[in-house]
């Protein structure tokens, strides 16, 4: 079995966001990157899928060297290869499926595993628009993934609840916080790691989908008011401020 | 043609479709187009209730092979219709079904997707949105290169406002079947309860409500003001036995109700992200100087073992959320 890890390099969630100069992206300085979050439960997974029934795990991203480090840290938790597609990082979701469906289209991949969303980006898009691109099954937000001969079943959280859905491989699934729990490194793997090399590939020419023109950082909100007395007068002080002012009621 | 996927839920559409076919139907008036209301299903009784939110026409794709959810069917019939009316604008709800179904759609129809839109204007016949990244954080506004230009919009953001619309009924086939993948079964959370992600109302507990057996009390609460339950990430990840689907933060859910209670959460920049879309924010916190304080439109400093029980007293003395 071959599986495919798709890995993005976003800002660390404590990130304070700076709006560059261009007025459309984030200001790069003093931003800390790390592995989309959900793209870690992806290569657990993948992991686990090569500890338990034996498969090849290639991890894959897209951007400058900087995406590099993303890569160097799946190779020590276990991916056997790493490929970089060397693009400049700016393309939208349906370019990044797109240069993603180049590159696996004729790799002979069961499956390939990403996060539900990049982080930060938060556009949830980059799974099922790759699944599109190369005709296979999708299931997104999964948090539990069985394989069986050439069919998955997996479950995937909705509003109020969970669903099952069973499919054929090749799939592309996107992994959901309670998938799995990551592992760290360890030092034989960051070690072995050194050894390896990572393949860098020019990211396919895509078509245009949407782009940022503007990013702006939320309004400030309007300075809020302490309730004043005990317990109870401060809960009637509350209801009657959220009823008769803020009209939530 | 402005197309709107909707879905319904017991015969009736589901409020956050409502919501994006009002605002298709919004978009539509700003720019002379037309709009249609797409649904799809084993049955699409209930559909004809699409006029009362300005739909022109209402499309429906009914048929045995869609009886349960197939992310690639579903897409299949969403891009047809598309095509069949030479639409140029794709909406849908950002619902679990909607944030699955339209960016397969849109890769279909070589277009550009913006998801969990907050804010949605045509010029020209080019549509512009307005969308929240790093989780709130910031707020991006994105353009589209494609002919086609597909968004999904965030629940509880844009009015379901009804405007009767023709409602002229068309029909569309149904995709034969052997899809690639399927949903077999749901499985239902106990209680049935709007999702974080749809609720008007939502009571959230953080690290000060020390155990997760405590949250019983931010339940009362919930229940005396029709809302639900929601808790930060120090809450879900202190081993309390609260399920991850309760987290409200960056790597949660970005939630954006009429009503935020913060109960015992200082205000993690990861939290914060998540919620800062609510329209009033209510902060109970022992420490004055919580971070949460600066973002909430009332504050109470207190213990909220005591303020949240005399808060569910209160509203229930009041006749909050009966109505």
């Amino acid at each position: 079995m071959k599986i495919l890890v798709a890995l993005k390099q976003v800002p660390d969630t404590e990130t304070k966001i700076k709006v560059a100069a261009d007025g459309k992206s984030l200001d790069p300085a003093d931003v800390k990157w790390i592995t989309s979050p959900y793209d870690e439960y992806a290569l657990e997974e993948a992991i686990r899928l090569k500890e338990g029934k034996g498969a090849e795990v290639v991890a894959l991203s897209v951007g400058g060297d900087t995406a590099k480090d993303v890569l160097k840290n799946a190779l020590a938790l276990g991916a056997d290869s790493a490929v970089l597609l060397k693009g400049d990082g700016q393309g939208d979701a349906f370019a990044v499926a797109q240069m993603i469906a180049a590159y696996a289209k004729d790799k002979g991949f069961d499956l390939i595993l990403c996060g539900n969303k990049g982080l930060g980006g938060d556009n949830a898009a980059m799974g099922p628009m790759l699944a599109e691109l190369l005709g296979i099954a999708q299931a997104n937000v999964i948090v539990k993934l069985e394989l069986g001969e050439g069919t998955f079943k997996a479950e995937r959280e909705i509003e109020g609840g969970s669903e099952i859905v069973e499919g054929a491989l090749p799939a592309v699934i996107t992994a959901q916080k309670g998938l799995n729990e990551p592992r760290y490194a360890s030092l034989k793997g960051i070690m072995a790691a050194k050894k390896k090399t990572i393949e860098e590939l020019d990211a396919a020419a895509t078509t245009a989908g949407a782009q940022v023109s503007a990013l702006a950082l939320p309004p400030e909100r309007p300075a809020g008011r302490l309730l004043q007395g005990d317990a109870a007068q401060q809960a009637q002080a509350l209801l009657q401020a959220l009823k008769d002012e803020a009209k939530v009621f | 043609m402005i197309l709107v996927f909707c879905e319904l839920k017991d015969g009736q559409i589901r409020k956050p479709s409502a919501e994006a076919l009002s605002e298709g139907r919004r978009l539509a008036d700003a720019s002379g187009k037309k709009v249609g209301a797409l649904f799809a299903g084993a049955s699409c009784a209930g559909a004809a209730e699409a006029a009362k939110f300005g739909a022109d026409v209402i499309l429906t794709a009914e048929g045995a092979t869609l009886a349960s959810y197939s992310s690639d069917a579903f897409a299949q019939v969403l891009a047809d219709a598309v095509k069949a009316k030479g639409a140029t604008v794709l909406l849908a709800a950002a619902t679990a079904v909607g944030k699955d179904v339209l960016p397969r759609a849109a890769a279909r129809l070589g277009a550009g997707y913006a998801s969990d839109v907050t804010g949605l204007s045509m010029a020209d016949g080019k549509l512009q949105a307005v969308r929240p990244v790093y989780a709130g954080k910031a707020f991006a506004t994105t353009t589209f290169a494609s002919a086609v230009q597909t968004a999904t919009t965030r629940p509880n953001v844009f009015p379901a406002a009804e405007k009767a619309g023709a409602g002229a009924a068309e029909t569309l086939a149904a995709p034969a079947g052997d899809f690639k993948s399927v949903v077999k079964e749901i499985l239902a959370k106990a209680g049935g309860k709007v999702d974080l992600s749809e609720a008007n109302v939502i009571v959230s507990g953080g690290r000060g409500m020390k155990d997760g057996a405590n949250f019983k009390i931010l339940e009362e609460l919930a229940d005396a003001l029709g809302g639900v339950v929601g808790a930060s990430r120090a809450a879900v990840d202190a081993g309390w036995g609260l399920p991850h689907s309760m987290q409200v933060g960056q790597t949660g859910k970005v939630v954006s109700p009429t009503l935020y209670i913060a109960c015992g959460i200082s205000g993690a920049i990861q939290h914060i992200a998540g919620m800062s879309g609510s329209k009033f924010i209510v902060a109970i916190n022992k420490d004055p100087e919580a971070p949460i304080f600066k973002l909430a439109n009332y504050g109470i400093v207190g213990d909220l073992f005591e303020v949240v029980p005399e808060l569910t007293k209160a509203a229930k003395a009041m006749g909050i959320g009966q109505n």
